[in-house]
């Protein structure tokens, strides 16, 4: 076996180790370790002597072994010894624990950056260094934060939660949802696409989703990734300016990547229930339908949006409402509609509040006013390639000169 | 989100305060790094050195011109500065709350988000 497909297989099962072992003995930094241990012991051997027959039971023996070792060699030696020798060392499981580890890595006593940090480490295997660079922070300050989470945990009730219960694949799948959302658009600096963030997060998604095909916000969330990321390729220039949705080159959108996710997208949307995943991907997927911007349902997004705002009521929302009613009837009813987020605190000032209202305003013929708009949006944005295309709007309002 | 808490330091309300005062701040600033560190929240701080000893440089044709003294001829100066990678701007803003420079009045703790970062962050 090559060593990519090795390191593929470790990828996969040191979750469900983690998970196992977790489950067993509580202790989750002990078994952190042990786990990562039973992985470096796997890197050297496996290549060398083969792949075990089953490599799950493997690393399972490999770390219980060395959980024990660790437990030995602390300082209640004795103590420690009799309640881990008591506990037989775990059989292979027939349950897959990771859903389990998923969710004591979005435990809630854990702040998002935690939250995130420590699922990208535990269950998606990445080393703290490359949690770090995908996060544009020194390794240093990621491992505190990782060591930090694990520690909230531990005071927390060391072991698992009950797992079960909606809230809680709630947390989870806004876990992977922020770890895709930060690969897709970083919210600030100059880098907009951390593409390995992105593909982490589809990938766990995937992962949750083969573990519950039933459930609609899983299959709605990998949907609405799947066909977000579709559109990766044309979202920024080669200089890394922004392309708005209407100027981009369809043709250059990923289309079996579109496929998978319309299919998803379709099928999430049969279940009974209906949540805001399930509505984002219909959004997107009704997006990726239309061969070129003019054919856009623009009936069917204001529609799904509709829904969207009652069910998750939210200024964004809102603001995306604005953008598809202008569509349909026309600048000013979108700009009237925009004016309902005014009052609202946390839209005041907000850029994409600014820049909408721009760009409606220039619709709507009123260029001394889009222009200021664009000139403030850019002012309120932190990210750079979003303040290059917003000063670029604004600039080809004024050397347009005045209608 | 990253942000940077700057520290706008006023010497002659520094030289004003009392060795124990002066020794406050001095630990203040020990146990808030501490914190943070711990926290995984501080990417990097530094403190500079009296504003005495700047130099602005300018270059007016081929010929650098180099000017003793600060940039600014006024009360405050940046003394140093907190980079920091937080949750959120209320995070931020609680972060820059526990800074003892807070507290004292003719020294200003500014918060700003950084838009832009390169370099080699562990250096």
């Amino acid at each position: 076996m090559t060593e990519p497909a090795i390191e593929d297989l470790l990828r996969e099962f040191a979750p469900q180790v983690l998970g196992a072992l977790v489950r067993r003995h509580g202790r989750f930094e002990d078994c952190e370790d042990a786990v990562q241990e039973a992985v470096l012991a796997a890197t050297v051997q496996w290549p060398a002597e083969g792949v075990p027959a089953s490599p799950r039971a493997w690393l399972t023996t490999v770390a219980s072994r060395r959980l024990v070792d660790q437990v030995r060699s602390e300082q209640a030696r004795r103590v420690r010894e009799v309640a881990v020798s008591a506990e037989t060392p775990p059989e292979v499981p027939d349950t897959d624990d990771t859903l389990l580890l998923l969710f004591l890595c979005c435990h809630p006593a854990l702040t998002p950056a935690s939250q995130t940090a420590l699922t990208l480490r535990a269950v998606g295997g990445l080393t703290t260094a490359e949690i770090a660079r995908a996060f544009l922070v020194p390794e240093v300050t990621m491992a505190a934060r990782i060591s930090r989470a694990k520690q909230r945990i531990r005071q927390a009730g060391s072991s698992f939660p009950p797992p079960d219960g909606p809230d809680r694949l709630g947390v989870v799948l806004h876990v992977l949802y922020l770890i895709f959302n930060e690969g897709y658009t970083a919210s600030s600096g100059d880098r907009l696409h951390r593409a390995d963030l992105a593909r982490e997060a589809i990938r766990l998604t995937r992962l949750v989703h083969a573990r519950l095909p039933d459930d609609s916000e899983v299959t709605g969330l990998l949907a609405l990734m799947l066909l977000t990321d579709a559109r990766r390729d044309t979202r920024t220039t080669s200089s890394g300016d922004l392309v708005p949705l209407d100027e981009q080159d369809r043709t250059c959108w990923h289309r079996p990547q579109i496929g998978e996710g319309m299919t998803l997208a379709k099928a999430s949307l049969a279940g009974p229930a209906l949540g805001p995943y399930q509505l984002q991907a219909a959004i997107a997927a009704t997006h990726a339908d239309a061969p070129t911007a003019a054919e856009t349902d623009w009936r069917q997004i204001h529609a799904l949006y509709l829904i969207l705002e009652r069910i998750a009521p939210n200024p964004m929302v809102t603001l995306n409402r604005a953008i598809a009613l202008a569509e349909i009837d026309g600048p000013a009813a979108g700009l009237t509609l925009l004016a309902t987020l005014d009052a609202d605190d946390r839209m005041a000032g907000h850029h994409r509040l600014l820049s909408v209202r721009a760009h409606l305003l220039e619709r709507s013929g009123d260029r001394t006013a889009a222009h200021d708009c664009y000139r403030r949006a850019a002012k309120a944005t932190a990210s750079l390639a979003e303040q290059r295309h917003l000063e670029s709007r604004a600039r080809r309002l004024r050397q347009a000169g005045p209608a | 989100m990253r942000f940077l808490i700057s520290l706008h330091i006023n010497p002659a309300v520094l030289d004003a305060l009392t060795d124990e005062e002066k020794a406050a701040i001095g630990d203040g600033h020990g146990k808030f790094i501490e914190e943070i560190k711990a926290s995984g929240e501080l990417i990097t701080t530094l403190a500079l050195a009296d504003p005495s000893r700047s130099a602005v440089v300018s270059v007016r044709g081929e010929a650098p011109v180099v000017t003793d003294g600060p940039y600014v001829e006024a009360k405050e100066f940046l003394g140093g500065f907190y980079l920091v990678d937080c949750e959120d701007r209320e995070r931020a803003l609680a972060l820059a709350a526990k800074i003892p420079d807070a507290a004292i009045e003719g020294l200003g703790v500014e918060v700003r988000q950084v838009m832009f970062a390169d370099g080699n962050l562990d250096a």
